[in-house]
């Protein structure tokens, strides 16, 4: 663990001096205060309830999040077996899922900084409305979960090439799967679609977030997401050594 | 000690090495000679656990390499052919990165890596982004992470590639440093580089050891196989091919070839299997010939490595 502790360190002061990291907060905080204007304060946002605006910020927000936690994944591992340096950590006393522990959390906290930032688009909307503190806490936590699982597949997606644009692409494409399983529940039949309902990684267990209402079967969804794709990324990893 | 019994990597469906045996004892400093792609990188990546083999076995100070990779890390401090730099980083946080990240603490971090750095003369850049540094300043430091944590085992995947002359010069000067505290094995295809530095040889071709000794060894093996024979006919209008076909019938000659005559004297270069000075000159004095000058070929070091590593027929190890 205390390798763990010492790749975390260090990544997460890569993400704070790389431009990287930098223009995913600019450009998620930017698109998110765009929407949040347009949907809450803007002339279009018509009259809405306090609650209602906050959902929607929820829903909006939990996209951009899962487009960062892609963008800041894809550099973890990918770059590091590009550019040669990975081989310190794979000759070091280190285990595959220190590595990936390691930089997960890095990232994780990265995001969850980013996500913070927004926190002032609630507070607007408690000044011009009434909202409980409850909603704005669970939704926080809904967005931190999502980050968390979408990481997780950006972690997996780059575990397995040294390109960066492949891993990209898989992330992505992966992330795409398991949003549009609610799309596929929608147009098969039962059970099967029960089935695609149940993975989908957004509408069916992000919307309890977004109301307010802390489901543990959604906590437990996104836990499980997170815990599959880092396995999956751990025994890749592994798996690499004997290429 | 380092044990390696019958050592295979392959990539996909191509062997890359293999089979492969040595050992080698605690305290040498051995070299791996080979060209390019025989296979030098691959098992050294194997034996600093960068990689798991497709087969065999090795082991270092008895702990098990393939079973128990983690333990073997401890204890071997590797600088890969492209040194694992972060170039966002200074030197010095650097090395103290590489410290934490083989086990060592925050205390023992701070003590030892201003040492690494005087002992690798980057001290003056300390301070300075990786980025930042030259060609020669970059090896060094690759070289310092992979002693900070005073590793048993040092293996260098061609410390001097890509150095000139000067740099070149005072990283085997580093390296030479470094064989009182560890065990060093290097990699490289200049032979002069690795002879300088090196208890003994192990001459990798295709994957597999052609050859193991100490530069002496090797070039002595190969030069008892190389004769040179001077001989005064005993007639002044006999040919060379006479001569040489009386050599021709020595048992065990595998070529002659004449390089000349000066003053009625014919001379030859004789390849045999094995030392056979006595019976040519038996055979050239007994056909009433004289021998004024039989003696072991002068050979370079580097004919021998070449020999060796391009697999001519003479070099069989």
């Amino acid at each position: 663990m205390r390798a763990a502790n010492v790749i975390f360190r260090r990544e997460l002061s890569e993400y704070l001096r790389s431009p990287l990291g930098y223009i995913v907060a600019a450009t998620v905080l930017l698109l998110d205060g765009l929407l949040f204007y347009s949907q809450a304060l803007g002339p279009a946002a018509g009259e809405r309830l306090s609650g209602e605006v906050l959902a929607r910020f929820f829903y909006n927000t939990s996209g951009l999040v899962a487009i960062a936690a892609v963008a800041l994944s894809i550099r973890l591992i990918a770059e590091e077996r590009q550019t040669g340096t990975l081989v310190l950590l794979s000759t070091s006393p280190v285990r595959e899922w220190e590595i990936v522990v390691g930089k997960f959390f890095s990232a994780l906290v990265f995001l969850g900084g980013i996500t913070l930032v927004s926190i002032y688009m609630p507070l607007l909307i408690m000044v011009n409305g009434k909202i409980s503190l409850g909603q704005v806490f669970v939704g926080y936590t809904g967005l931190i979960l999502i980050g968390a699982a979408c990481l997780a597949i950006g972690v997996f997606a780059t575990a397995l090439t040294r390109h960066q644009l492949v891993a990209v692409a898989v992330a992505a494409t992966t992330t795409a799967v398991m949003f549009l399983f609610w799309w596929l529940s929608l147009v098969i039949d039962p059970p099967l679609s029960r089935v695609a309902a149940g993975l989908a990684m957004h509408a069916r267990h992000f919307q309890g977030f977004q109301d307010g209402a802390l489901n543990l079967r959604d906590v437990f969804y996104y836990l499980a997401v997170t815990y599959f794709f880092l396995l999956v990324a751990i025994k890749v990893m592994e798996a690499k050594r004997w290429e | 000690m380092i044990h390696a019994s019958d050592l295979i990597k392959y990539f996909g469906g191509k062997r890359a090495l293999g089979p492969v045996g040595f050992e080698i004892r605690t305290g040498e400093t051995v070299g791996f000679l080979g060209l390019n792609g025989a296979g030098k990188s691959t098992l050294l990546r194997i034996l600093s656990c960068d990689l798991r083999p497709s087969g065999g076995s090795f082991s270092i100070r008895g702990i098990d390499g393939v079973r128990d990779p983690h333990a073997v890390r401890q204890l071997v401090g590797f600088l890969p052919e492209v040194p694992p730099l972060y170039g966002d980083m200074s030197v010095g946080e650097y090395l103290r990165f590489a410290g934490l990240l083989r086990g060592m603490s925050t205390e023992q971090v701070a003590a030892r890596v201003p040492e690494v750095e005087q002992l690798t003369h980057t001290a003056n850049v300390h301070g300075e982004l990786i980025r930042h540094l030259s060609h020669g300043y970059r090896q060094r430091v690759g070289l310092a992470q992979a002693i900070v944590h005073e590793p048993e085992f040092l293996i260098l995947d061609e410390p001097t590639k890509g150095l000139d002359p000067a740099q070149i010069a005072e990283m085997r000067t580093l390296i030479r440093g470094l064989k009182d505290r560890h065990t060093v094995l290097i990699s490289s295809h200049i032979l002069p580089e690795i002879r300088e530095t090196c208890d003994r040889l192990l001459v990798l071709r295709d994957g597999v050891l052609v050859a193991s000794g100490t530069p002496q060894e090797l070039s002595a093996r190969l030069q008892s196989r190389r004769i040179a024979v001077t001989v005064l006919p005993n007639h002044d209008s006999l040919e060379p091919a006479a001569i040489e076909a009386s050599i021709r019938r020595v048992h065990g000659v595998r070529n002659v070839t004449s390089t000349g005559r000066v003053d009625g004297a014919l001379s030859f270069v004789v390849e045999a299997a094995s030392d056979i000075r006595a019976e040519v000159c038996r055979t050239l004095v007994g056909e009433g010939h004289g021998v004024i000058r039989l003696d072991r070929a002068d050979q370079e070091l580097e004919n021998v490595f070449l020999e060796l590593v391009q697999g001519a027929s003479s070099a069989s190890g």
